[in-house]
C-alpha cells in the first residue's frame, strides 16, 4: 500500500518532515524566540499527526483525537506564553537572546 | 491524495523551512505564520473544521502576534551580523535528520496496518461542546486553570521587578 491508496501516509510523511525542521530549528538557532518557534513547530506536526489519526481511524464519532489535538492547542498556547514571557525576562537582565550567552543560572 | 494535499503540505514545509533558515528574526516569524496558516489548511482537509479554526485563531491570531510583540521588545528585528547558528549546527542537524529517517521508516515499514477509513466523519461541533461538557470536562477544567496560571505567570515573569530600577 502506498500513499496514492492511503492518505495518512502522505499526512503522516508531512508531519515527521515538520517535526524534523521545527527540532532541527531548536536545535541549531542561537536566538531564544527561534528555539520557541522551532518548538512550536513540532506541537503542531504532533496535533497534525492526531487530526490524521482521527480522520482516518476507526471512530471518528469518539472524537478522541480531536480533543487530544484541541487540548494540546491549548496547552502549547500556555507555553508560548511563558516561554516568551520568559525570553523577554532574561532580555531584561542579560541584555541579550543569543542562548549560548545565556551560561549562568544566577542573573 | 490529492492535489490539494500536495500544495497545501508543500506551502507548510516551505514556511517551516523558511522560519528555520531565514537570518532575519522578523522574517522567520512571518514564515512559521506561513506554516502555521498552512497546517489549519490541512486541518480542513481533514474534515477537522473546529481543529482547524481554533488552529488559524490561536497560531496565527494569538501566537504569532505573541512571538512579534517578543522579537520587537527584545529588538531583535534587526538583522544580525554574525552567525544566527550556534556552536555545532550539525549535530542538531543529523540529530533531526535522523529522527526524520526513524519516523519516516516507521511510518513506511507500518504503511498496511495503518487505518483507512474513506468515509469522512460527521462531527458537527455541537458534538465537540457536548463532548467537552461531558467527557472531557475534567481536562476541559485542567486546561482552564493552566490557561489561568500560565497567564499569571506570563504576566508576573515578564513584569518590571522594581519600577524605575532600570
Amino acid at each position: 500500500m502506498n500513499a496514492a491508496t492511503n492518505p495518512l501516509i502522505g499526512y503522516l510523511l508531512v508531519a515527521a518532515l515538520l517535526f524534523a525542521i521545527g527540532l532541527a530549528g531548536a536545535l541549531t538557532r542561537r536566538n531564544a524566540i527561534l528555539v520557541l518557534i522551532g518548538i512550536e513547530l513540532m506541537l503542531n506536526a504532533a496535533n497534525l499527526n492526531l487530526i490524521a489519526f482521527w480522520r482516518y481511524g476507526p471512530h471518528p464519532e469518539a472524537l478522541t483525537g480531536m480533543m487530544f489535538a484541541i487540548f494540546s492547542i491549548a496547552v502549547a498556547a500556555a507555553e508560548a506564553a511563558v516561554g516568551l514571557g520568559l525570553v523577554i525576562s532574561i532580555h531584561r537582565h542579560a541584555h541579550t537572546t543569543d542562548l549560548d550567552a545565556m551560561n549562568r543560572m544566577k542573573g | 491524495m490529492s492535489f490539494v494535499f500536495y500544495v497545501l503540505a508543500a506551502l507548510s514545509v516551505a514556511g517551516a523551512l523558511a522560519a528555520v533558515l531565514l537570518k532575519n528574526t522578523v522574517h522567520c516569524a512571518l514564515a512559521v505564520t506561513i506554516a502555521f496558516a498552512g497546517i489549519a489548511l490541512l486541518f480542513l482537509q481533514l474534515d477537522a473544521q473546529f481543529a482547524g479554526f481554533a488552529q488559524i485563531l490561536i497560531y496565527i491570531g494569538a501566537v504569532a502576534i505573541l512571538v512579534v510583540f517578543a522579537i520587537l521588545l527584545t529588538r531583535g528585528s534587526e538583522t544580525p551580523k554574525g552567525t544566527v547558528y550556534s556552536h555545532f549546527p550539525l549535530v542538531g542537524l543529523l540529530t533531526a535528520a535522523a529522527i526524520f529517517a526513524v519516523l519516516g521508516w516507521a511510518v513506511l515499514s507500518s504503511a498496511p496496518m495503518l487505518p483507512n477509513e474513506s468515509a469522512p466523519p460527521t462531527v458537527a461541533v455541537i458534538d465537540i461542546g457536548n463532548a467537552l461538557m461531558g467527557r472531557y470536562v475534567l481536562p476541559l477544567e485542567i486546561v482552564a486553570l493552566l490557561l489561568t496560571a500560565a497567564l499569571i505567570g506570563a504576566v508576573i515573569v515578564a513584569m518590571h521587578e522594581k519600577a524605575g530600577a532600570q
